[in-house]
């Protein structure tokens, strides 16, 4: 598995659907990892100050309205701003595929959608884990290419 | 060895699981902050299976919404980790750091129904219980063994049937002690009987019996420590599965 990591599964703007959120939790939870949900209705302030209060590694953004080209890149941008440049962000939910190298390009390393496997995002966690992929790098790698 | 502390209080808010004490601790919060700087360590169980853990608890603080608020309060969450109790341990350096860095209260929060959580509970210097209407099965938090270490008990959920009979069956278990700790009745959700919470907790004092019983947990912890720090440990347990070597010739070794 790697190492256990902490990761902040977020719902940010008014999206109220959160069974798939809650499903990729557990799979975490049941994948080692610690992971602290944030409950639905945050705004990208709220979420960033959960990541730096919980020192977590990851964050997790889903988003089944289509608010995601605004709020994703927003989150990232907050990020950096408040120096947490080594926090891994990753996306799911509904992402159209013509609309992921946009959110590729602001700093989400991995987007997952529907039909994901948990064995697939847990992958991606310990691979990201060993790499210098944070959203303030400069690499531009990504799950998936 | 002993941890720097500042002034200031650490508890700790504990009980059976889905009493409220997130609530309760949410609903204390929004009358702390933010004349009052307060940090809240919320721990919860490490899956012995997987490793991972669900930290559930900072999604009820609804007070880390309120912008006038938000900033006089610190939430961690926390999982127990492993058995070898290193957690509780550590939580006592994290609550002394906070403690010395200008934090006037630290509140742990814990599920009072494993070793690793009471442990964490034991390291406070005052600790509350909190009960909820009982489900049919009689107190639960007396079954835990926790109501030996409360210095004060809550009934939440007073807005709810069956809150009275736990007032009453507390207040019977508790009458064959005569050093027993308050019982008051809350409702985390309508706020009453949550004013009074902040100059209570400030001013909550020992009981014998609880220094006691704290004191008996902390020293099971240490030796527990010992025995698990013990460089020869691994090997031991080795020889106790592979050889044969006894449970007591065991201990003796690593005394």
């Amino acid at each position: 598995m790697g190492e256990r990591q902490r990761i902040i599964i977020a719902k940010p703007g008014l999206d109220g659907h959160d069974r798939g959120a809650k499903v990729v939790a557990r799979a975490l939870r049941d994948g080692g990892h610690e992971v602290i949900y944030t409950g639905l209705r945050r705004t990208p302030n709220q979420i960033v100050r959960t990541a730096m209060d919980e020192d977590a590694r990851f964050v997790g953004l889903s988003s089944l309205s289509g608010a995601h080209g605004h709020l994703f890149p927003t989150v990232c941008n907050l990020l950096r701003e408040a120096g947490l440049n080594d926090v891994i962000v990753f996306g799911g939910g509904i992402i159209p595929d013509d609309e992921r190298s946009a959110l590729h390009a602001s700093g989400v390393r991995a987007i997952f959608g529907p039909g994901t496997t948990s064995s697939e995002i847990l992958e991606f966690i310990s691979e990201a884990a060993g790499r210098n992929c944070g959203v303030g790098s400069q690499d531009p790698w990504h799950w998936g290419e | 060895m002993e941890p720097i502390r500042g002034e200031g209080l650490v508890i700790a808010i504990t009980g059976p699981p889905g009493v409220g004490k997130s609530c309760l601790v949410d609903g204390l919060l929004h009358r702390l902050a933010p004349e009052h700087i307060v940090a809240v360590l919320a721990v919860d169980p490490t899956s012995p299976l997987s490793g991972g853990a669900l930290l559930g608890d900072r999604i009820r603080f609804s007070v880390l919404d309120d912008e006038s608020k938000a900033d006089s309060i610190y939430v961690r969450s926390i999982a127990t980790r492993s058995s070898s109790g290193a957690v509780p341990s550590i939580i006592q350096s994290l609550a002394s750091h906070l403690l010395g860095n200008g934090f006037g209260l630290v509140i742990i929060e814990t599920v009072g129904a494993g070793q690793a959580e009471i442990r964490c509970a034991a390291i406070a210097d005052r600790i509350i219980v909190v009960e909820g209407p009982a489900r049919g099965d009689g107190i639960q938090a007396e079954k835990a063994g926790l109501l030996e270490l409360a210095d004060l008990l809550i009934v939440n959920k007073s807005d709810l049937p069956g809150a009275d009979k736990v007032v009453n069956d507390l207040t019977m278990s508790l009458s064959i002690t005569d050093d027993s700790p308050e019982i008051i009745k809350v409702s985390a959700l309508t706020g009453d009987g949550l004013d009074q919470l902040p100059a209570m907790i400030f001013a909550l004092e020992s009981r014998v019996s609880s220094q006691r019983a704290r004191n008996r947990q902390r020293l099971l912890m240490a030796h527990e420590h010992l025995l698990t720090a013990n460089p020869n440990f691994e090997a031991i347990l080795d020889r106790i599965s592979q050889e044969g070597l006894s449970l007591a010739q065991a201990l003796e070794e690593l005394s």
